[in-house]
């Protein structure tokens, strides 16, 4: 088995070229999941934005959340759209709540058997998934807690 | 009712398109494609070419005005305009804003066009080839997620989820544009049909949806013409009246990451009650559908969306016999849609809607005096618009 879930060779993330969000990719490598909170009024905020679209302050902060979710919603991939895919067969992916960080929503894949029956509701747990290479970057996969 | 309104302004008075390719079959260039399309719109209207002031596209289309006009050598440009926003969530806008344009006299003659010649250009349906993404896309393509059902499906599965929709209703949704494009020799499905047994052994595209709830991906161009009222009803077709237009989504549906508030939808929640009040008209009043699908998914949100059936009650009203015409509750898609005519980027759904008003649809709804016409949903920004025959007026 591979160290990751997908095969290596598709596109890697590299942070926005304004900054906005260089905080979470870094904070990944370092092990943390970080999303952001407004300083002001306390608003959740995922994905990242330069304002907070509550009370449209710009003082956001990043704040390092547990890692315990629940999923939302999720789909089953068969259909390879990507070489890296061609014959890799299905895949998850997850869209999963964060109830401790006002229920904003994280995509990730659901490790495991791709062939697994996924349930709504279900309470799952993140693993970072590292991939070290000339440029590294993490990304946030999900498993359903025990 | 405010003046502020377009209902009854203007008018579709031509509509044109080149033959519909598959994707990548095309035998012209993408612009060659949109001039004949335009050409075909003016000759159907009964107009020179040279009668056109403005031009209203969506989605990027990369043939600018200022070409197209210099081409065919307008005199006077007057108006040019391009709806944000990727997809096909702008064709009603197009419709829209071109009739907003001619309402308040920017311009007097404006065509909604669009061309696609995704041989010559990257095809939809296939991950762009990058190696590295940022923004919304770091978010996503890294766990498998590139292609626009991809992006989708999940929006879907939660609503089917909540509202405990079967499997049944998205074929339905399927069989309907195939079964409308076995009368229309147009469509590139035509002489394919579409049987339940071989739509339950398609293969699996991305859960929720199989390859027969996905649309084609086709070369080709298409164009409609608008006017106003008054100028239409001298000229050499029915004129199809613009009773409303409205686009746009709401609360945060374009936050990055699929974090919008009401993500179980197709964008309409908002948009639907505003072109109802713009029209003049509601649900009940609709005599004929077309839904722009990208995915069968879509169309059973947005048509939900539209007031034509609660979103628990997806099971019974998705049935064949209610989606066909001439005598479904709620005739779907009468030419084959973007499943089964073609895809060329929801304009051919407005080109339906507008021989449907003219009576001269290859499955025509008898006495079809209002026709409502979707488009792209599950996109951030989508739209939708209302055409009536004159007895609407």
């Amino acid at each position: 088995m591979s160290e990751t879930y997908l095969p290596e060779g598709l596109p890697a993330p590299v942070p926005m070229n304004d900054g906005l969000d260089k905080p979470y990719w870094d904070a990944l490598l370092d092990g943390k999941i970080m999303v952001q909170r407004c300083a002001d009024c306390g608003t959740w905020q995922w994905g990242p934005e330069w304002i907070c679209h509550n009370c449209n302050s710009f003082n956001m902060e990043w704040t390092e959340v547990t890692g315990e979710g629940t999923i939302y919603s999720w789909e089953r991939p068969w259909h390879p759209v990507h070489g890296a895919l061609k014959d890799h067969g299905p895949y998850i992916v997850v869209l999963v709540e964060l109830p401790d960080a006002g229920n904003v929503r994280m995509i990730g894949n659901l490790l495991g058997d791709p062939a697994q029956e996924v349930t709504i509701g279900a309470k799952v747990k993140a693993v970072i998934e590292r991939h070290d290479g000339d440029q590294p970057y993490a990304l946030v996969q999900w498993q359903v807690a025990d | 009712m405010s003046d502020r309104t377009l209902r009854g302004k203007t008018a579709i008075v031509g509509v044109g398109e080149t033959t519909y390719y598959k994707h990548g079959q095309s035998p012209d260039p993408e612009f060659v494609l949109v001039l004949k399309a335009i050409l075909a719109a003016c000759e159907d209207a009964g107009i020179d070419a040279k009668e056109i002031d403005g031009f209203a596209s969506y989605s990027n289309d990369r043939n600018e005005p200022t070409r197209i006009a210099a081409a065919l050598g307008i005199n006077d440009l007057r108006y040019s305009n391009m709806n944000w926003g990727g997809g096909g969530g702008g064709v009603a806008a197009a419709v829209g804003n071109a009739a907003a344009a001619v309402a308040v006299g920017l311009a007097d003659c404006v065509v909604a066009f669009r061309g696609l010649a995704q041989g010559q250009f990257q095809r939809f349906g296939k991950a762009p080839p990058v190696t590295a993404v940022s923004g919304d896309p770091a978010y996503m393509s890294p766990y498998g997620v590139m292609s626009p059902l991809q992006k989708y499906a999940m929006r879907a599965m939660r609503f089917m989820h909540e509202n405990k929709v079967d499997h049944s209703v998205l074929r339905a949704i399927s069989m309907a544009s195939y079964t409308h494009a076995q009368n229309n020799p147009r469509a590139v499905m035509y002489g394919r049909p579409l049987s339940e047994e071989k739509y339950d052994d398609s293969r699996w595209i991305a859960e929720p949806c199989r390859l027969f709830d996905c649309c084609q991906e086709n070369d080709g161009a298409a164009a409609v013409i608008i006017v106003s009222a008054e100028k239409a009803k001298d000229m050499k077709q029915k004129p199809a009246y613009i009773l409303g237009a409205a686009q746009g989504s709401d609360h945060r549906c374009g936050a990055p990451v699929m974090n919008a508030s009401n993500f179980p939808s197709s964008s309409f929640a908002s948009l639907a009650p505003r072109l109802y009040e713009m029209a003049g008209v509601g649900p009940k009043d609709v005599d004929v559908v077309q839904s722009y699908e990208n995915f069968t998914i879509g169309v059973m949100m947005a048509v939900v969306e539209h007031g034509f059936c609660e979103p628990e009650e997806c099971n019974e009203f998705f049935q064949l016999e209610n989606l066909t015409a001439p005598g479904g509750k709620m005739p779907l898609n009468t030419s084959g849609g973007n499943l089964a005519e073609c895809y060329m980027h929801g304009l051919g759904l407005q080109i339906e809607a507008v021989r449907q008003i003219r009576g001269d649809s290859p499955n025509q709804v008898p006495g079809a005096d209002v026709a409502l016409s979707i488009a792209g949903p599950m996109v951030h920004h989508v739209s939708t618009d209302i055409l009536g025959s004159e007895a609407t007026l």
